[in-house]
């Protein structure tokens, strides 16, 4: 008999799982979109199940609100005539799909047949629920790893500046090639 | 048999109970009072304009919001010949979903036994028909909180949700495969992504000085201490300018700018799927005014004088002033709760009207030098200062 | 009340496995950015899982590390995208062969 914890985490997985091949087996990219927002929501639902509300909220801002929102727009900025935007599985797919199940089913089994730490750190579930997931994230984040806190921030500079530089339209005065 | 379905039948119940019930009040209330909104705006810019307004049906017009809801519901729904179906009939939801969705965390005031309503409603036995195991009215609780579910996230939940709002947009621009309406899409994604950074940015202060992410916490800090506007008066301009760029509102409403690209993203919808996108904006705005009032307004904390006494500066001088305040504050503290809170939103909403009837449209550098030039630099050295001044006094 | 572990690291093994598939069979850039996202989110629910389960915040932690990683990689990856379809005119992976030898 499933309980309540695991009805719900039943439902997320297959929601997920669903999506996720509707994903990469949609055509037109538009459609695709609209599957990975379904997959991220119901990942966001895994982790309020597993006492990660912050990142839950975070999944939903960052991924559903920005990454995938900067997809949609980029497909709408490309204006790919619609006949042109399917075409394409490659030719030796199912080879590719083999090897792809293959790492999943690997990637299981050595999970299952590993051994993880016994040693429980200092923050269990009541103690997230009693201070709440974003000042326990917040203490560790901001003490334990200020250092590659820092350096994601300047992570995130270099992709901004990359981007700009990458998408920005040359004029010949700006030492382009005849603009491109 | 009983055994095994009463627990399940209880669960069910408080379920229902506890969180179908308020969802429920809470989500008709806001549909309605949308619809009312309408009627609101018309009169008050016919006011403004020295014309009547709607005043044909019902007294006063106040029917108006139920004709145009009759009319709506009875228009040929129209689908265009060449738009991508499923795209186009599932965008008016992606619109509508997350600003309902988003009142699941406002806080409408104190716990309250609804004038003695939940007590009498707890003793209920059916009249004696309904058998004890089976009677669900025990359920209900003592007093009512009036929030559906009070997140420790409160705040990050409502930014994920207006987030979400981009996509409806979007999708009904390209989902529609015109022009017109794919240039509003993208007019109004680039203009949502960018006012809500300052947005967010703005609200930090607030979090900062709360030291909560809840909405009931931001509001029971300010009762112990003072309205965050007066802090944060230049994090409340940010948040309600973005507030109303986000909600693509005049003077920001550029993805419906009529002369330019007829009615921009929702350009080929009509009937039922016109009137979503119709409430998703005006459920944005009350979510706005709302988030406005608790984050800066004290939510449903009464206004309340400061006693001349207590007051160093002018102590002395108005001394005499003492018992009259006290009196007034008195008075303030007899409105409930909950007239407070709705009658601040009702006040920013009264703003959102008058702002659309006041001043021109941008232009849409102009949107955009604004949002990124002078918002989002202003919103980070917001936060900069309050840092400091936490970091000195505290 | 509690979810066995094995099956979240099931189930992120699967969403793992589809997002390979289609980093692998499918030729649309675009879709092979979001069989990216795939791959990272069950990195991600992985290390929420871990988390949870061995009462740990350092993997919570590191899914914010990852999430700020995956938009840089969808910002530049879309950049080189736009720039690649403004010359090309294609989003087909297969079409773009310039740096083959």
């Amino acid at each position: 008999m499933v309980n309540l914890d695991q009805a719900f985490f039943l439902y997320f997985a297959a929601m997920i799982v669903v999506f996720s091949i509707v994903t990469i087996t949609r055509k037109n990219p538009v459609y695709a979109v609209m599957a990975l927002l379904v997959v991220f929501f119901h990942v966001a639902g895994l982790y309020v199940l597993l006492n990660a509300e912050f990142i839950a909220a975070l999944q939903v801002v960052v991924y559903a609100g920005a990454i995938l929102v900067l997809y949609l727009f980029v497909l709408m900025l490309l204006s790919v005539p619609r006949e042109a935007l399917g075409a394409a599985v490659h030719r030796r797919w199912p080879v590719y799909a083999l090897v792809g199940g293959a790492a999943a089913v690997e990637i299981a089994l050595l999970l299952a047949r590993s051994k993880f730490a016994q040693r429980p750190g200092p923050y269990p579930p009541d103690v997230v629920r009693e201070v709440g997931s974003t000042q326990a994230i917040g203490t560790v984040l901001f003490t334990e790893f200020l250092y590659p806190f820092e350096v994601i921030s300047l992570v995130l500079l270099v992709a901004m500046i990359g981007a700009i530089v990458l998408t920005k339209k040359w004029t010949p005065a700006q030492g382009g090639e005849e603009g491109r | 048999m009983t055994e095994l379905i009463q627990p399940i039948f209880q669960t069910a119940a408080w379920v229902a109970i506890h969180a179908f019930v308020p969802a429920f009040i809470v989500m008709n209330a806001v549909l309605i009072a949308g619809a009312f909104l309408t009627y609101v705006e018309r009169k008050v810019i016919g006011h403004i304009q020295l014309r009547p307004g709607p005043n044909r049906v019902g007294p006063l017009g106040l029917l108006q919001p139920l004709a145009d809801g009759i009319k709506l519901l009875t228009k040929e729904d129209i689908i265009p010949a060449q738009a991508d179906r499923f795209v186009f009939v599932i965008a008016p939801f992606f619109s509508l979903v997350p600003v309902i969705m988003a009142y699941a965390v406002i806080p409408w005031g104190e716990p309250t036994t609804i004038m003695g309503l939940l007590p009498w409603l707890r003793a209920f036995d059916g009249w004696g028909y309904i058998p004890p195991a089976w009677n669900p009215f025990p359920l209900v609780p003592e007093k009512a909180t009036l929030v559906v579910s009070n997140l420790n996230i409160g705040v990050l939940y409502i930014l994920a949700m207006s987030g979400l709002s981009a996509y409806g947009i979007i999708l009904a621009g390209w989902g529609s495969n015109s022009k017109y309406a794919l240039l509003g899409g993208l007019r109004s994604a680039a203009q949502v992504i960018s006012y809500e950074i300052a947005m967010g940015l703005a609200i930090v202060g607030t979090l900062m000085l709360a030291g909560s992410l809840s909405l009931v916490d931001i509001v029971r800090a300010q009762e112990s201490s003072f309205w965050y506007i007066l802090a944060q008066p230049l994090g409340f301009l940010i948040f309600f300018i973005s507030g109303i760029a986000e909600t693509n509102r005049a003077p920001f409403d550029l993805p419906e700018a009529e002369s330019e690209i007829v009615a921009g993203f929702h350009t080929e919808y009509s009937g039922m799927r016109f009137a979503f996108f119709f409430m998703a904006e005006y459920g944005a705005m009350v979510i706005i005014s709302a988030m406005a009032s608790i984050l800066y307004l004290g939510g449903w904390l009464p206004l309340q004088l400061p006693i001349p006494s207590s007051v160093p500066a002018i102590g002395s001088a108005l001394a005499g002033a003492d018992g009259a305040v006290r009196a007034v504050n008195g008075a303030l503290m007899a409105i409930p709760p909950i007239v407070w809170m709705l009658s601040k939103i009702g006040f920013f909403l009264f703003v959102y009207i008058w702002l659309r009837a006041t001043f021109p449209r941008l232009r849409y550098d102009q949107l955009m030098h604004l949002g990124w030039k002078v918002m989002l630099p202003l919103g980070l050295a917001n936060i900069f200062v309050t840092g400091l001044v936490i970091l000195v006094k505290g | 009340m509690t979810i066995p572990l094995s099956w979240v690291l099931a189930l992120s093994a699967v969403v793992f496995g589809i997002g390979v598939i289609g980093l692998l069979t499918r030729r649309n850039i675009l879709i092979l950015l979001m069989s990216l996202e795939l791959i990272l989110n069950a990195a991600n629910i992985n290390l929420v899982a871990f988390s949870h389960y061995l009462h740990s915040m350092r993997g919570n932690v590191i899914v914010v590390f990852t999430i700020a990683v995956a938009a840089a990689e969808a910002a530049v990856g879309l950049a080189i995208l736009l720039s690649l379809f403004r010359n090309r005119r294609t989003v087909n992976l297969d079409e773009v062969r310039e740096m083959k030898g």
